[in-house]
């Protein structure tokens, strides 16, 4: 499979990337700095026991870099059968409440940003034919949640304008693969006391991957929060409101 | 959120205020941090803060492989790479590393800090005789390579120095090959103490990988009976040719209750582990991570000894010493009744180019001891008679050693203090052990 991957450096795309590249998968990686490129396509290359994967820069927050970015995947994989996105801001509830700036640039970069990547990347998809788009939002957009208000609504939109895409384009070859992960253990939470349940990045990385590879338009990992979800979703709003999550 | 009720502890499970901080950008973790932190497997207080500080920087989340070369197997990874990690993806390539400890669950960093050794210790030394270079974050802030070359002084400091020179951002050594994934093993049952150390020796000068278990509960004739294991890569014309499956693992869920480990307990788990190992001898094929790693089996096995946790006593007795100095060291075990059923003893080769590092020609003991009212006044009957002998301590598995016992035993100190001073005159790098040893201010 030759895969664009933006966000690959961190987390649980890194994990994701790893088994990819360990499986043989051809990737190519897009991403904002260009040292920690190096060091990721390195990191693969040895695990794929080949070469280093090629790499450009590709920044969520400029959206000018999307079209030139993935231009270069095509050019350097020779064609696409996917384009995996890990990549997106995070903040705090507090955090972001106390910074409106923050606020913006999160709200921008993980929803009208995310959403402006993935439509580049759906033409060049549905130009050779269709292929895999699978693009990480999260249980935080299940459902408007006191600590996530903001963060959960930037993924409530991209969650259903990914279920929107995948409804229209599934018959032309193109499937939408939405990631909801619950909380996982990674850099990006390393400040976060875990709540029962976390996850570790690996074990997203394989379900994900066992999705990605049949198709299936959502998959919560890790596996515990797809029925916690459930719940989530059916609690009334007089129970939401009194509940701290 | 920094959580002013967090504690931290060793593998020992003796915990102190503090918490970790991780990121998967170690340089910038390790600016301004006063101590690295790998997987916490080293026992006492190496691994954790100074008294004043309540943070470390843990590097598990920065585990990039940079390098590879198959043609001289050297390899660079950043210093969070664990060794499960590196096994899981040599191993099947037919590589493994030079010198592995006895567990998988440690990061290259902490394999350096440490400069661990292994079964094999009197024929490759330990881990740092193998790194060839070290990219470092230094006190004063600076990124730098160090190497034989390049600032050697650093360089032979860091191997060794519990992480008190400087943060180990990459590391850089050469793996070696293997002619298949399992080990050819020989085994034997020994009678006792002396005759253990003699058969250590012999087996020495036949196998590259050593160890062995004995007894140090039963007084007298019997005192450290024990099953010596030799063992080396078997050559593909007697391993099996499928790759060994992973081995499965267990857990501790739950901390035992402390009496569970007593006298009666652990004397009639020895007794069975001896006789267990009916023939005199046994020879075979095994898996590697029995071999290596016996204890991996079992997740939170360091629940085992309760809410009090343990200290693991591990020294070295110079060849000088004589093969009655184990002997010396084990009565004074035995004397007070110490309930240890891990007792290890390995053969230990030169000292190498570590300026602090732990083993020297000799012989290693090893002894899991669980924390009790007396377990003080245990380590330093223990220290006491080492000194005597001649023999040293190993830091990462040290929790109660007094200061003025560990001068006694380590000359090199000065020097070693002297490298630190020139590198972080103002004494940033501390953990709780070098305040605890070395004086360095809390």
């Amino acid at each position: 499979m030759n895969v664009a991957f933006l966000g690959a450096t961190k987390g649980m795309g890194r994990a994701l990337a790893r088994r990819m590249a360990e499986r043989g998968d051809r990737l190519f990686l897009l991403g904002r700095k260009d040292a920690e490129l190096d060091k990721t396509a390195a990191d693969l290359g040895v695990r794929g026991g080949g070469a280093a994967p090629g790499h450009a820069l590709c920044d969520l927050e400029r959206p000018e870099t999307f079209g030139p970015a993935l231009d270069a995947a095509v050019d350097a994989l020779g064609g696409l059968d996917a384009v995996v996105v890990t990549a997106g801001l995070f903040a705090t509830q507090d955090a972001l409440e106390s910074d409106r700036d923050l606020t913006r640039r999160l709200l921008t970069v993980d929803f009208a940003h995310t959403v402006l990547f993935c439509e580049e990347a759906k033409d060049r998809l549905l130009a050779a034919g269709g292929g895999k788009l699978c693009v990480f939002s999260s249980v935080a957009g299940e459902r408007g949640r006191k600590p996530v208000i903001l963060y959960g609504a930037s993924k409530a939109g991209l969650s259903a304008y990914l279920e929107g895409l995948d409804h229209k384009h599934r018959a032309d070859g193109l499937e939408v693969v939405t990631v909801k992960p619950g909380f996982v253990k990674t850099g990006m939470t390393a400040d976060l006391d875990p709540p029962p349940f976390a996850g570790e990045p690996e074990e997203v990385a394989g379900r994900v991957l066992a999705a990605l590879d049949r198709g299936a338009p959502v998959v919560y990992a890790p596996i515990a929060w797809g029925p916690i979800m459930a719940v989530i979703r059916s609690l009334p709003r007089f129970v939401m409101r009194r509940v701290g999550f | 959120m920094p959580n002013g009720s967090s504690t931290i502890s060793g593998w020992g499970r003796i915990p102190v205020p503090g918490r970790e901080v991780l990121s998967e950008d170690l340089e910038r973790l390790s600016e301004g941090a006063v101590l690295s932190r790998g997987l916490g497997r080293s026992y006492g207080d190496s691994a954790l803060p100074p008294p004043s500080v309540r943070e470390v920087a843990t590097t598990t989340l920065a585990d990039r492989l940079l390098a590879f070369d198959p043609e001289t197997g050297l390899l660079r990874a950043e210093a969070g790479l664990s060794l499960k990690e590196l096994n899981r993806l040599f191993l099947p390539r037919g590589w493994f590393v030079p010198v592995t400890p006895g567990t998988q669950f440690v990061t290259l960093g902490g394999m350096v800090a440490a400069d661990v050794h292994g079964k094999g210790h009197h024929v490759v030394g330990c881990f740092g005789e193998h790194v060839t270079r070290m990219k470092m974050r230094v006190a004063d802030g600076r990124v730098l390579w160090c190497s034989d070359e390049e600032h050697p002084d650093l360089f032979r400091a860091t191997i060794g120095g519990m992480g008190l020179t400087g943060h180990v951002l990459e590391v850089e050594f050469r793996m070696r090959p293997i002619p298949s994934p399992w080990i050819w093993q020989e085994s034997r049952r020994v009678d006792d103490i002396d005759a253990y150390v003699d058969a250590l020796k012999d087996a020495a000068e036949k196998w590259p990988y050593t160890v062995g278990w004995i007894d140090c509960l039963s007084p007298g004739k019997n005192m450290g009976r024990g099953i010596l294991m030799a063992g080396d890569w078997a050559e593909p014309s007697v391993a099996p040719k499928r790759f060994p499956h992973p081995k499965p693992r267990v857990t501790m869920p739950v901390e035992l209750p402390s009496w569970v480990l007593g006298p009666l307990s652990v004397r009639a788990f020895n007794t069975a582990f001896y006789w267990k190992h009916l023939p005199r001898e046994m020879t075979g094929i095994v898996h590697w991570e029995s071999f290596f790693y016996p204890l991996d089996m079992v997740r939170h096995w360091n629940r085992m000894y309760g809410k009090r946790g343990f200290t693991q006593y591990q020294c070295v007795l110079p060849e000088e010493a004589g093969r009655g100095a184990a002997r010396r060291v084990l009565e004074i075990l035995t004397r007070r009744g110490g309930a240890s059923f891990l007792c290890v003893i390995k053969d230990c080769g030169p000292e190498g180019k570590g300026l602090m590092s732990f083993p020297k020609k000799g012989i290693s003991i090893a002894l899991d001891i669980a924390v009790r009212d007396d377990t003080q006044e245990l380590v330093d009957a223990l220290n006491e008679r080492v000194i005597e002998e001649g023999g040293r301590i190993y830091l990462a598995k040290d929790t109660f050693t007094r200061p003025e016992h560990f001068r006694a035993m380590e000359p090199r100190l000065e020097r070693f203090q002297e490298v630190r001073r020139k590198w972080d005159p103002e004494g940033k790098l501390r953990s709780a052990q070098s305040v605890r040893l070395l004086g360095d201010r809390p």
